[in-house]
Parts: structure tokens; sequence; C-alpha cells
């Protein structure tokens, strides 16, 4: 019995934080943010060289062959500072590959994405708000070694960075993975909420994928996708709202009013002390999501659905009252504390809702 | 990570299993004598005080072997190792921890033995939440104390044996948490009343006490004069594990969702209805989360890393769902669930309607809400003091 980190996690743990302290700091991020990808490939380059981009990448195919719950360290501790790199994106696309890819897809891109030398990102589904098959809207039609696409991926995630996207489309025997370079699509870029999770509309053009660049996805492809993806993104979650909960709670021991730091009401030390609860609470759940992708795969629908389903409404509630505890100067352009609202608006809808992993959890309790 | 059990570990788990199918029939086959013989036979495993040195009778297990015995206790909804719920959680270990050697010989063994219940004083009318401006007032006189004064909802009072007391014995303090003194007190000492409250639920657990001129003698003080402070916190602090809460919490869940498949809500199963989806679902994910944060916090005992106040998080996730799943079945069930048990439209023998009348029990007693979240937030946060 032993629900806590080894001695190796925790170092990785502290070469992260030292990275974003160091390398991309808030001033940073914000830079990087306000440019027109939102991708910095220096930065990139030294993530890919503290093995970041290729920890669950297997040995044989060029990665660390470790396990999610590393890479939860990771996205934890870089989305505490907001770090913007699409290294989630790259490990969703690692993942999908590992899952659905043939043993020379593996062998022949792998080490590419483990390296670094290529950005990748993957987008699954189509409708704005819905995780379900029938939300991969994208239609191939087969023609002669390979298939057609003609249409869009509205929400493809890092989307402008991408070298190389991997794209769900249905076709007529159903489900299935493209992967394209972005030379063969057109981007438009959107204007976010949130700058540091940049991404953008991808259109295809009577685009012809051979069937060396497809890869199969079924049903339970799909929703294993989804759920690492929630793992990923809710591993963001943890590491924003602790950090959010920081800012708040320190501004509120240095802010006079009345003649009395703020923290010393109720009215704002109660509700500090709400927000540690479901931060502490959110991240034990998650921790067991996410040591349950490698270990417990059975769990991980319900696990997940349970983390993400707390997580999503509570840091949505935690970055509004952020802003709230901060007053007037929360409100502001010039303090971070608004990038993890955003931040927090961003991860709510990503790889389902509260009210999508509530009712699954109803389903699998047996409801 | 990994959330596997040693051999060892294991072997125990069956060892408690196998106990339980033997010693633990069937709630309608239990005759009479079914409570005295389980007392004693898990008296002999060494389960009652478990956790205490071998040399005061227990059996120095450890923390793991602590959370299956309780997780398993709790699966068999078995009854309670001892008759005395607050001398074997906090009144035993004060002893152990602060008593002399001869009060650990007079009263250790009849904890451990069930044969005397202990009941907690700490509480007065104008100090519930702010527990260190006790008033009840000792004075020293010769070789015993002479004590006058009042505690109230002293739960179990009516039934107990002795009291573990909280009283001033020096008014002339700068800080109020110094002068308190702890007293160990015979419930039939001449002087001491007991005046049962009934409760919103109609029962009568707990009580006003009155001490009128009531001599305890000096070799009952537990700690040294002016310490009781140090010895009632550091008791209450012997945090335990909280497996077997989150296991009876979700063996409650499970009757809460049978409650969901056989009600209609407006003419519908209840179970297709989103809102009830919803709700019964953030119960279930709560309650996995304070199972989780408990493994959390076991692990970093294991490893030996202090605890800061990080239990505080379970207690306000437990007063919670104690007070929302009961409200939550009798709102489900409408004007059914408003009946108390009597009558045949009552929902489940008005068993919701009379649990959603107790929470206090466990909501209020040992700290309100907002004292968890004045602790977390001075203590874990930094935040500066009231």
């Amino acid at each position: 019995m032993n629900f806590g980190f080894t001695e190796e996690q925790n170092m990785l743990r502290d070469q992260v934080a030292r990275f974003m302290q160091e390398a991309c700091p808030i001033p940073k991020v914000r830079e990087i943010g306000a440019s027109q990808t939102g991708f910095d490939a220096a930065l990139w380059q030294q993530a890919a060289q503290l093995g970041w981009l290729s920890l669950i990448i297997p040995e044989e195919n060029g990665g660390l062959g470790l396990r999610w719950i590393d890479l939860t360290v990771v996205l934890e501790e870089t989305a505490r500072g907001l770090c913007p790199l699409p290294i989630a994106s790259q490990a969703m696309t690692a993942a999908a590959i590992l899952r659905c890819g043939s043993d020379s897809q593996k062998s022949s891109w792998l080490p590419a994405m483990a390296a670094g030398e290529v950005v990748c990102t993957t987008a699954l589904y189509d409708d704005p708000n819905w995780i379900h098959p029938d939300a991969v809207q994208l239609t191939a039609t087969p023609v002669e070694g390979g298939v057609r696409l003609d249409g869009v991926k509205p929400f493809v995630p890092d989307a402008l960075a991408a070298d190389y996207l991997l794209l769900a489309y249905r076709g007529p025997d159903g489900l299935g993975l493209a992967a394209l370079s972005r030379d063969q699509v057109t981007f438009t870029p959107q204007p976010q909420m949130d700058s540091t999770k940049p991404a953008g509309r991808v259109v295809m053009d009577a685009v012809t994928v051979g069937d060396e660049f497809l890869l199969p996805l079924s049903e339970a492809d799909l929703d294993y996708l989804t759920d690492v993806g929630a793992v990923a993104v809710t591993a963001e979650m943890v590491g924003a709202a602790e950090a959010a909960l920081n800012m708040t709670s320190e501004y509120a021991k240095e802010r006079i009013q009345f003649g009395k730091p703020i923290g010393q009401y109720q009215g704002v030390k109660h509700r500090l002390a709400d927000i540690y609860v479901d931060v502490e609470s959110f991240k034990s759940l998650l921790y067991y999501a996410a040591w349950a992708v490698d270990e417990a795969p059975d769990e991980l629908p319900r696990a997940i659905s349970m983390a993400k389903g707390y997580a999503s409404d509570a840091f949505a509630r935690i970055g509004i009252d952020g802003i709230g505890l901060h007053g007037a100067i929360g409100f502001t352009a010039e303090y971070d504390i608004q990038l993890y609202l955003k931040r927090s608006k961003w991860a709510r809808p990503m790889y389902g809702d509260s009210d999508y992993h509530l009712d699954r959890v109803a389903t699998l309790g047996g409801l | 990570m990994d959330f596997e059990y040693t051999a060892d570990e294991q072997a125990f788990r069956e060892e408690v299993r196998d106990f339980l199918a033997t010693n633990l029939p069937p709630r309608e086959e239990r005759g009479k004598d079914f409570l005295a013989n389980w007392l004693t036979n898990v008296r002999e495993k060494g389960w009652v005080g478990f956790s205490w040195p071998k040399e005061f009778g227990g059996s120095d297990g450890g923390l793991v072997e602590q959370a299956i015995l309780r997780e398993e206790m709790a699966v068999a909804k078995a009854p309670p190792l001892g008759t005395s719920f607050m001398g074997l959680a906090w009144v035993g270990p004060g002893i152990i921890q602060y008593g002399t050697e001869d009060q650990k010989r007079r009263f250790i063994p009849d904890i451990l033995d069930s044969k005397v219940i202990w009941c907690t004083g700490y509480s007065e009318p104008n100090h519930g939440s702010d527990l260190a401006a006790i008033q009840c007032k000792a004075v020293r006189e010769g070789d015993h104390y002479v004590v006058n004064g009042q505690k109230i909802w002293t739960s179990g009072a009516p039934w107990s044996q002795w009291i573990i007391l909280l009283v001033r014995t020096d008014f002339d303090v700068d800080v109020k948490h110094k002068g308190i003194t702890c007293l160990l007190v015979p419930m039939d000492s001449p002087g001491v009343e007991v005046k049962p409250i009934e409760n919103m639920a109609g029962d009568r657990h707990f009580a006003e006490v009155f001490f009128t001129d009531v001599k305890v003698p000096l070799e009952n003080r537990l700690g040294d004069e002016g310490d009781g402070w140090k010895v009632t916190v550091s008791a209450l602090a012997n945090e335990r594990s909280s497996i077997g809460e989150v296991t009876q919490m979700f063996g409650k869940l499970d009757t809460l969702k049978e409650l969901v498949r056989t009600t209609t809500r407006q003419g519908r199963p209840a179970s297709e209805d989103p809102k009830v989806r919803r709700t019964i679902a953030m119960f279930e994910t709560k309650i996995a989360a304070m199972k989780y944060n408990g493994l959390r916090y076991l692990t970093k005992q294991i490893k030996g890393e202090p605890l800061s106040s990080e239990t505080s998080v379970n207690k306000l996730h437990r007063a919670s769902l104690e007070i929302e799943m009961d409200d939550f079945a009798v709102e489900l069930t409408g004007q059914a669930g408003l009946l108390l048990s009597g009558s045949e439209e009552a929902v489940s023998g008005g068993s919701w309607a009379k649990s959603s009348l107790s929470w206090p029990n466990v909501v209020i007693g040992g700290g309100t809400p907002n004292i968890q979240r004045n602790i977390i937030a001075e203590r874990i946060l930094g935040q500066p003091k009231d």
C-alpha cells in the first residue's frame, strides 16, 4: 500500500518546477501566448532534451517506457505555471499511435516524437460539447489505396504549432484516425479566451491519405483516448488550481482592509479552506485515475470520470473566486490570477464536462 | 505507487474475514448472548485497542492493519469492538500517553473489556467551539479537587460510568489555553447530576451535567495541573484512518441508489432524472475522494512524514455528505419521505426521515465545519488567526 510518489518521480517534479521558474516564468508564458503560433521552438527543444516528450513511449520506440502517472507529474507542474507547450497534445498522439497503430507506424513515427523533432496533435470530436462516437463527424470516402478527406476539424488543439495531425474521421466501415502533415491542410487560427491553449480549425480540401497513414479506431479505442485525454487535462487542472489557490491565499495574507489582512475574515478564509478541500480531493481522484491507466485499465473509466467530473466545476468556481477574492486588482490584465480563470474555463469542456462525467459515474455505478 | 498489500497484510485480512464468517451470524440468527460473546471474542483476538502498546493490553497493530481491520468490520456491518466508543477513541490513548502507572492499571483494562463506558465533558453552555474558554472550576483542597460548574451536550452521559472532564484550575492566566486541567471523574460521585436533553430526532443521547462541590481525588488528575489543554488536544489528535467511515458511507450510498431505483419522480423513474443521477454521482465521487485522500494521508504516515491538519479535509466532506445524503432521500420521496416509523407509507420504515434529523451527532460533535475550515485556513494555508 503506497499511494505516494517515488524518489524518481519527486525528482522529476522538482526538475519541472525548476524549469518553469527559470525558463518559462509567467512573463514568458504571456509572450508566447501573444505570438502567432502560441509556440516556442527553443523551449520545446529543452523539454525534449529533458525527456518529457518521451515518457510514455516504450524504449523500443525511442522513449523512456514510463507510465501515465509519470506524465501526470510533468503535466501538473507545467500547468502550475500555465506552460503553453503542447506536451499533452504530443502525449495524446503517442497514446493514440500506441493504442491503434501498426508496429511499422509505431517504429517509424514514435522515435521522432520522443525526440521532439516533430510536434504532433490529435483531434477526436467535432461537436463542441458531445462525447460520443457520433460526434466524430469528419467524413472519409474510400479511394484506391486510402481515403479522401473532405471537410473540417473545427477543434484542433495546438493546430498551428503542429507538424503532424492525427484526426478522427468517419468512413463507411466505421471510425478511423488519419495522420496528416501540416502541408496537406489549411489552418484558421481561433482567438481563444485562454491564449496559453491555442487551437485552430483545420480544413481538408479533397486530401488523399494513403493506407499507411490510417489507423483503425474502435469505439473502445475512442473511449480510451477520451479517458486518457481527460487524465491529461485533469492533471493540468490540479497544478493550475493549486497555483490559483496559492496565489489567492498569499494575496489574502498581504491585503489589508479595515485594518486587518483579509485572510483573517472568515468570509475569505473559509472560502480558501473550501478551495483547498476541493483541490486535495480531485487531486487524489486524479492520481488514482492516472495510476489506473497502466495498472488497472478496467477501473479507468469510472476513476477518471470521478476526477474530471469533480474537477471541471470545482476548478471553474476556483477561477471565478480567485478573481473575486482579489477584488478589482484581480480583474486587471496585469495580474496573473485572471490567466487561471481563463485556464479553468478552457479545461471545463475538454474531454467531457461535469455533466458528461457524472452521468457516466451514475451509469457505471448501476443507475 | 501501488495498491497491493503484502502477504502478511493479506493474511491478516483473511484472518479478519474468517473470524467474521464464524462470529458474525446474520442479524435474525443472533441470540441474546450474541453481543457479550462478540465483545469477548474480539478482545481475545487483540483487536480492541488494536493500535495500543502490548504492555497495556493492545496489539501494537500497524497502520495498514488498523485500516484493514476497520475496513473489514465496516464491510461486514459488525458491531463496535467495545461498548465505550470514547474510551477507545481518546480516553484510553490519553491515559496511555499521560497517565500514571496507577491510572493505567485502574482504567485501561476496564475500557478494553467493555466494563466501563466513558463520556467526555468538554463543552459548556457558553463555550462550545471556543472550548479553551471553559469556566467549570476545580479548586484544590488537600488531597482532592472540588469541582463546581456545568457541562452540556455531553453525549452518552445518561449511561456512562466515568467522564473525562476539562476544568479550569487557574483563572489568572494570560492565554485562555493555560490554567486548564483534565480530571477523571466517576459519574456516581456525590454532587454530579445528569439532565438528558431531547434532540430534534426525539432521542436523549446527550445531556447537561452539573457539578456541585464534587470531590475528585488528586490521583484522578490526568497529566499535570494546567496541562489539560495539551492532554486533550493530543488525545483528540489520535487521528484514525477514515477507511471505516468511508466503507460505511459507500454502504449507505448503495441503500440510497436502491431507493432511487424504486422511486418515481413526476411520474418517471427517478433513475432517469439527470439531476438525481448527477447528485448520486457526486456523492459517490466525494466518498471516493475521501477514500483516496485517506490513502494518501495513510501513505504519509507510513513513511513517517508528519500529518498537518489534512484530516480536516475528510471531516468536511463527511459533514456535508451526512447532511446531504439523508436530505436528498427525504426530498426524493416527497411527502412519504417526511413520515417517521409507524405507517405503511413511510419510506424505508422512516429511517431516512429519522437520520435526516440526526446529522448534528456527526457534524457538530468534534468540531463544527466552520472550525474545520479555520483549521485548514490557519494551519495549512497560513492565514492569520481570527
